[in-house]
């Protein structure tokens, strides 16, 4: 299982790399992406929209079911992977980069304290 | 053979579980009468005996005579084929498979149902059927509900009375506003803009209920300015002759099927449909088959587009439909099969004749139908008496007239006459001198 070191993960399977002061980018994580299988489709969040820790903002559509996407920090979406409504499969195929998801200017960074770093990821994935 | 599997074994074990002293300690909140009522019902009668019964009761049928009544349900014309292939057990039995794809030959009928609904409302992608028109409706409006986000449906009042409460009962729980615009006497005003900036939709019949033909074009136009989406819901029997609801830019299509494929069933079961533009797949309520290959490169239809429904999504799935009316809708399918393209276009075309020869006919003797605006096989006829009073008296006449327009329209005692390609010219005469006596009694009244 691929776990990059420069990206922070939510225990909803989502994870956070941070782009500048109060930007992150946010898509889903090699474990969450092989658990589903074959992306066949993503709902995207709306850029401009305010949301706030948690809120369901995408969902992933695979072959075997339907998933709720959350974001992982609060702030507003200022951009979203439009490129994922051509080929949703970027998701499998490339987790970490072109299945990037959305975009969030954060309204409050100390929401990534809380994050897990890699090593506790992993754990929790062999947890489950 | 027993119908319970539980053992008293098996009971008593439960029992002790539980610590109930016996099943029937488990129904006292329920009052003693009702537990076991004594439900008058009468010794059971031999074979013969029933036989004998049901065909009194059957002889008790009356003619249904020359038949007006339309209000969204109409009889046609069905091939005797239609209803003996519907019939074969395989069909009549068979219960939404919970493995649908181990009954490929439903599955196979109904994509072939789909195709037909697609073809003849111009629009790509239907479902497996609905419960009925006004349902159908419903769950159309719900569906621009969500791909707009906004929270006002704005219906046509030509919509069916029935569709509209149906429409009001399915929204008001949800908090969604239900808008209705009038009808300018016979047809609905185009909206301006501005009166849809807060619509999801708007809905319109064609043809209305009323029988007239809706401008479905302008409607379409004036809902996408306004960045709501438009909802045509229509007689799939006027498809054969009117523009399809793809053709005017409609998104979605839904309507009661019955017009083309099943017997009038005293007003039900019928079937809904519903089909959409293909950028609404993912809103789309009920099932969809879809076509593709096995492992062994041969054609296999399997259920798709799942990840909307309840048994994936849960709670959040797109719509709680995930049954339809299989039989109704595979009866249809069977029945448009075997008419063909012209079968259907000479059913419409016989009843956009009849009615027009029943107007004429009417305006001949003296009587006023409404024909102002164009119609298709309805139309209004102001009449000098209650519409019930009429529907009796012309029913001890032989004649079934037609339903009420109801006060709603504005249009005083009114109802509205349906003919189809089945009405006859004696039926017609019928009609018009029921009408012309029942006048006679009238003024006779008045005089005395």
């Amino acid at each position: 299982m691929n776990i990059p070191q420069d990206v922070l993960f939510d225990e909803s399977h989502e994870w956070v790399r941070r782009e500048s002061e109060d930007t992150v980018t946010v898509g889903i994580s090699d474990y969450a992406q092989d658990q589903l299988g074959d992306v066949v489709f993503v709902e995207l969040p709306t850029a401009g929209s305010a949301v706030t820790k948690g809120d369901q903002v995408a969902v992933i559509e695979s072959v075997k079911t339907a998933s709720d996407i959350y974001t992982p920090v609060s702030g507003t979406i200022v951009e979203v992977n439009g490129s994922l409504e051509v080929t949703p499969e970027q998701i499998n195929e490339a987790p970490y980069q072109g299945g990037w998801i959305f975009r969030v200017k954060m309204s409050d960074p100390t929401e990534l304290d809380a994050l897990l770093g890699g090593d506790a990821y992993q754990a929790l994935t062999e947890g489950e | 053979m027993h119908y319970l599997p539980h053992t008293p074994e098996d009971v008593a074990r439960a029992l002790k579980l539980i610590g109930a002293p016996s099943i029937d300690a488990l129904f006292e909140d329920i009052p003693a009468e009702l537990r076991d009522p004594d439900m008058q019902v009468a010794p059971g009668l031999s074979e013969a005996e029933l036989m004998a019964h049901l065909r009194q009761l059957a002889a008790r049928n009356e003619d249904r005579g020359a038949d007006f009544l339309g209000g969204g349900v109409r009889r046609h014309f069905m091939p005797s084929v239609t209803s003996h292939l519907a019939m074969q057990s395989e069909f009549v039995t068979a219960y939404t498979p919970y493995q649908p794809e181990v009954a490929q030959g439903i599955l196979q009928a109904t994509f072939e149902y789909q195709t037909m609904m697609s073809e003849l409302t111009g629009l790509p992608v239907s479902n497996a059927s609905m419960y009925d028109g006004a349902s159908a409706v419903a769950e159309a409006a719900l569906l621009a509900v969500r791909q707009t986000g906004r929270e006002q449906v704005v219906v046509s009042r030509g919509v069916h009375p029935e569709t509209r409460e149906v429409l009001q009962t399915y929204l008001s729980p949800l908090g969604i506003e239900l808008t209705t615009i009038d009808l300018d006497r016979l047809t609905t005003p185009v909206p301006a803009e501005d009166d849809l900036a807060a619509a999801a939709c708007v809905i319109a019949q064609q043809p209305n209920y009323l029988g007239y033909l809706e401008p479905m074009q302008q409607l379409s136009d004036a809902s996408h300015a306004a960045g709501a989406l438009f909802v045509a819901a229509v007689d799939p029997l006027s498809l054969a002759v009117l523009a399809a609801p793809g053709d005017y830019g409609a998104d979605v299509a839904v309507g009661d099927g019955q017009t083309v494929g099943n017997p009038a069933n005293f007003g039900g079961p019928a079937f809904g449909f519903m089909v959409v533009k293909e950028a609404l797949v993912r809103q789309f309520p009920g099932r969809v088959v879809g076509q593709t290959t096995d492992v062994d490169g041969k054609r296999a239809f399997v259920l798709t587009l799942q990840a909307r429904e309840q048994h994936i999504r849960r709670s959040k799935a797109k719509s709680n439909i995930c049954s339809n009316h299989q039989l109704t809708a595979l009866m249809a399918a069977i029945n448009l099969a075997a008419l063909g393209p012209q079968g259907l276009r000479d059913l419409a075309v016989g009843s956009v004749q009849r009615a027009h020869q029943l107007a004429d006919t009417l305006t001949q003797a003296g009587f006023e139908p409404l024909t102002s605006a164009r119609f298709f096989n309805e139309f209004v006829l102001p009449v000098a008496v209650e519409p019930a009073t009429l529907r009796r008296e012309l029913a001890r006449r032989g004649v079934q007239a037609g339903v009420a327009a109801g006060q709603e329209y504005g249009l005083g005692h009114a109802v509205v006459l349906a003919a189809t390609e089945s009405t006859t010219d004696a039926d017609i005469q019928q009609l018009v001198s029921g009408l012309r006596s029942l006048e006679a009694a009238a003024m006779e009244t008045a005089d005395a």
